[in-house]
């Protein structure tokens, strides 16, 4: 059976699950009817031109995982940033793992959605906010449909998150594939300010797919640090849909780290609707082998005043393949808009291939848009220079790939995971740099 | 300490260097000059390995050994220094951290285990004194931003740290005041040993007021075609190449 079919036939099985007399179920059920018009995107539609999902889906992924794996905490304690205090929500085959989490409602929320989905005290929020920042394409249909369980973080107004919140979402190798959909929703009051790392770990060799959706809900003048660590195994795929709506003087910065997996697609949207708004988007790729990673990102300028800033680098070996399309529409009415766009590039080896697209898209006539892309090789002088100090050529090309990619961690606001980053890389590189950046 | 013998070299298919005679012992200075585009870059280059340039003819032997066998890092890890008329820019990598990586790649290649944090720092502070480097700078990113004095100041500095036993300073008087042009020259003086060689590559006398050397050689058009004492370099500073290319019938 084609996925989309098995899908669509879960769909009734998940039905007899859950409470069908609800609000969210009314959005699953439009969700489900979108997605079955929709299916899944082809490499026809513009935005996937450069990304094909065909060997991806050809999988019989299972759509039920059947219990709650345990997980020794020892076995997967690397996957976590355990240097620092940090809340802790865990999910071990999209199931809530009790035992590796930390949550909290204290001061502020840092729970499951399953849970905000069920209670009374957190109906207005699920009713003001879930599905809201979220368009309706196919994918996120898709996870909407079966929307059940993920991150449901909410800091009140005036509330600074005491410590950060780290959301992994682990799978096992039980079934023989998988496709897990976490749905998380982030709600970030006035004044208020929260950091968040997300990782997908997969620790199976078979296959696994991630269709997952973050909305964020970003108040006026909140800071909102979004770190996400994609360094999965090579059987793993991952579409990352993350949306962040954001209201007047707002904060919002998404680093996306991707080393790993099979096929990373990462749409990540930002919309401004508010006057002096600042959105940052910023990553660092290193592939190599087969693995593909593609940025799909959107700032869509509303309101007067804002700033944006894209810095994406990437470094390519082997045959692996890289996409960034990067669009930014300014409305009419966003005069004194500042957007920068900037893409970066190195391919290491002749096979490595890097798509890279901006789309300007400007209404207004008052405005900053800069976007510039490079691709080049690592400059041999720099090598030469190095080398001749002594630095032996692998260790010399892991350096230059540092330096290249050195500024997109210099934002980075957690030193204990901007030295984690900084080691995954050296990991990566196979080779020991032996200083921290 | 080192015996070039009829070297020639291409880059791109062209001929640069056609037939050098030179011969460096153990603290020595010896000085290259020569007008531009006479090859004087590029016998650095090629002392210190870069790939670009191919040896077509002759030898370059450093203490016994056949030079251009090895790979930059391994001519490095012998005690070949070469000090770069343009330093590179590496963004991102600070001072300290590239002088880490540095000292301890080449202590690895001896079979060395890493130089402790605290006799590195003191080596590092000890060496960067004798340059008259600020503390600040060292915590820069190597090389980026710096002025061309600042440039050349920090590549003795990395000259200092790793004691190489044959350094080449290529044009390193360029870009320099008369302040740095005192401060490089009196770094490189205090590190002369008599068990360690200085090829001093420049376009104009005035560093050799400063590190003088013990021989003199006049480069054109890829050949050494006369070689003197220190005067011969303030005879070339008063009376320019020309009377050279008339004696050697160039």
């Amino acid at each position: 059976m084609e996925l989309k079919d098995k899908l669509l036939s879960s769909f009734l099985a998940f039905e007899e699950n859950v409470d069908m007399h609800t609000d969210i179920h009314e959005i699953r059920s439009r969700a489900i009817k979108d997605f079955e018009e929709k299916g899944f995107p082809t490499r026809k539609q513009e935005a996937w031109k450069y990304t094909s999902l065909n060997k991806v889906l050809k999988h019989d992924y299972t759509v039920f995982p059947k219990k709650e794996d345990t997980i020794d905490y020892r076995d997967v304690e690397k996957y976590f940033i355990d240097d620092i205090d940090t809340y802790k929500i865990v999910f071990i085959d999209g199931i809530y793992a009790s035992h590796l989490s930390a949550t909290t409602h204290e001061k502020i929320d840092a729970c499951l959605m399953s849970s905000a989905l069920n209670s009374s005290k957190y109906k207005p929020i699920i009713d003001n906010y879930f599905n809201t920042v979220a368009p309706k394409e196919s994918l996120t249909s898709l996870n909407t449909a079966f929307s059940r369980e993920g991150a449901f973080i909410n800091i009140p107004k005036n509330t600074m998150a005491d410590k950060p919140i780290q959301v992994i979402n682990f799978s096992t190798g039980n079934e023989s594939a998988l496709l897990v959909q976490p749905r998380n929703l982030i709600v970030v009051g006035e004044n208020s300010h929260v950091q968040i790392i997300e990782r997908h770990q997969s620790l199976t060799d078979h296959p696994v797919l991630t269709n997952s959706v973050t909305e964020i809900y970003a108040d006026k003048r909140a800071i909102v640090d979004y770190y996400k660590i994609q360094n999965d195994n090579h059987q793993a795929s991952l579409i990352d849909n993350t949306f962040i709506e954001q209201h007047r003087e707002s904060n919002c910065s998404v680093h996306t780290f991707s080393f790993g997996g099979n096929l990373t697609r990462n749409n990540l949207n930002f919309y401004q609707k508010g006057e002096r708004i600042d959105s940052t988007l910023k990553g660092i790729t290193v592939i190599g082998g087969k693995q593909h990673v593609d940025h799909n990102t959107l700032v869509h300028h509303i309101e007067p005043n804002c700033e944006s800033h894209q810095d994406y680098k990437g470094v390519f070996g082997e045959s692996s393949t890289g996409v960034f399309n990067g669009k930014i529409i300014v409305n009419k009415e966003a005069q004194k808009t500042n957007a920068f766009q900037a893409n970066n590039n190195i391919l290491l080896d002749d096979k490595a291939t890097i798509n890279s697209k901006p789309q300007l898209e400007i209404f207004a006539d008052d405005v900053k848009c800069s976007h510039g892309c490079t691709i080049g090789q690592l400059d041999d002088d720099a090598l030469f220079y190095l080398r001749s100090r002594g630095i032996p050529l692998k260790e010399a090309r892991a350096l230059l790939m540092y330096a290249f990619a050195n500024n997109v961690l210099e934002s980075v606001k957690i030193p204990e995971l901007k030295a984690r980053i900084t080691k995954i890389i050296a990991l990566k590189l196979g080779v020991n740099v032996g200083y921290s950046l | 300490m080192l015996k070039i013998k009829n070297l020639h070299a291409k880059v791109e298919g062209l001929k640069i260097l056609k037939g050098i005679d030179l011969e460096i012992n153990a603290g020595e200075v010896h000085a290259i000059m020569g007008p531009n585009g006479s090859g004087k870059s590029t016998l650095s280059s090629v002392i210190a390995g870069k790939e670009e340039y191919e040896v077509t003819r002759g030898e370059i032997i450093f203490e016994g050994e056949e030079l251009t066998e090895f790979d930059p890092e391994e001519r490095a890890h012998k005690g070949v220094f070469l000090s770069f008329q343009y330093p590179v820019e590496i963004p991102g990598v600070t001072v300290t951290n590239f002088m880490r990586t540095v000292i301890n790649a080449n202590r690895k290649a001896r079979g060395e285990k890493d130089m402790p944090a605290n006799e590195m720092l003191k080596k590092i502070r000890e060496k960067s004194e004798l340059l008259e480097i600020d503390r600040k700078f060292l915590s820069r990113s190597l090389n980026e931003g710096f002025s061309g004095g600042e440039k050349k100041r920090n590549e003795i500095f990395q000259m200092a740290m790793l004691e190489p036993k044959l350094a080449i300073l290529d044009e390193t008087d360029s870009g320099l005041d008369i302040d740095a042009l005192r401060i490089v020259a009196n770094g490189v003086n205090k590190l002369r040993r008599p068990d360690n060689a200085t090829l001093v590559i420049t376009h104009y006398q005035r560093l050799l007021d400063h590190i003088i050397p013990d021989f003199v050689h006049v480069m054109l058009d890829g050949k050494i075609v006369k070689s003197g004492g220190k005067e011969l370099a303030y005879e070339l500073e008063e009376k320019g190449y020309d009377w050279i290319k008339e004696e050697v019938g160039a």
